[in-house]
């Protein structure tokens, strides 16, 4: 752990930061990714047009970063296509019970100290890390 | 510029950040929630952002409205509930399970990477099952 390896993230977050201030200062909205996805599956189709426009940017940006810089993209994780779907199901269902993923609770609402994302944010950490212990301690790995 | 393509700006700008925090990268999330090979990244990020957010958001509130809307969208509910914990605690799961959060695999989904796009069909499936079964569950809203 050197001062690089703080600096990148940090600067990566603060981008992320300018990214959901804009959001906030042009359409008065959270940038929250789970409730920007659910809200197409629910909503009213008057208010569609700017969750597909943030996505499609997602994409985009997404796209820009195959193209440049291919290494953002390995997932050297192991997990297996199973787990990653179960995974997947669980990440859908959490997040719209929960009203949040770690963009909306994590980053905006932690950002106004919201006490319901500070819990949401505190709870979804834990749980993941009892997730990562479990899943080492099953396939042998916790040393 | 409309509200929509600010929002293409904010997704535009928002992969970025996630691209060079790592957060792309499901190794780097399941390293910070492994606390016996820990990687600090993910807290950089949220360190990162929050710092900004925190300062920008105070200012931008001041303004009576948005520069492109009417009014605010900004939730403001206080009350805890057992259904914001259990969702919290669901996504955690899968969370650590998969490495990926909804943004990151949205924007991975670009890489072609078969993991990305069976995560991105099994959370939009997750959703759809949660949106479509809630009021059979004893949850209040």
């Amino acid at each position: 752990m050197d001062i690089n390896s703080a600096i990148t993230p940090l600067i990566g977050g603060a981008i992320i930061g300018v990214a959901v201030t804009l959001m906030l200062f042009f359409n008065g909205r959270v940038t929250g990714i789970s409730g920007i996805i659910s809200g197409l599956l629910n909503s009213p189709k008057s208010d569609s047009l700017w969750r597909f426009t943030f996505l499609a940017g997602l994409l985009v940006g997404g796209i820009g970063l195959k193209l440049f810089e291919p290494s953002v993209f390995e997932n050297t994780s192991g997990r297996s296509l199973g787990a990653i779907a179960l995974a997947g199901f669980l990440v859908g269902y959490g997040t719209v019970m929960g009203g949040g993923c770690t963009s909306g609770h994590g980053v905006c609402g932690v950002s106004r100290f919201s006490i319901r994302s500070l819990l949401a944010t505190a709870t979804f950490i834990f749980f993941g890390f009892i997730s990562v212990t479990i899943i080492k301690f099953v396939t042998g790995g916790l040393q | 510029m409309n509200q929509a393509g600010i929002s293409f700006i904010v997704g535009l700008i928002f992969a970025l950040g996630l691209g060079l925090s790592g957060m792309t990268q499901p190794q780097k999330v399941i390293g910070f929630l492994d606390f016996s090979a820990w990687d600090p990244s993910l807290l950089f990020v949220m360190v990162g952002a929050v710092a900004v957010h925190a300062i920008t958001y105070r200012l931008v509130r001041r303004r009576s409205s948005p520069l492109l809307d009417n009014e605010w969208h900004v939730p403001q509910r206080k009350d805890i509930t057992l259904r914001l914990i259990m969702g919290a605690a669901i996504f955690g799961i899968g969370w650590g399970l998969g490495g990926f959060c909804p943004g990151p695999a949205v924007t991975a989904l670009a890489s072609g990477e078969i993991r990305a796009i069976v995560f991105v069909v099994m959370m939009v499936i997750g959703m759809l099952l949660f949106i479509k079964t809630e009021k059979y569950l004893p949850l209040k809203k």
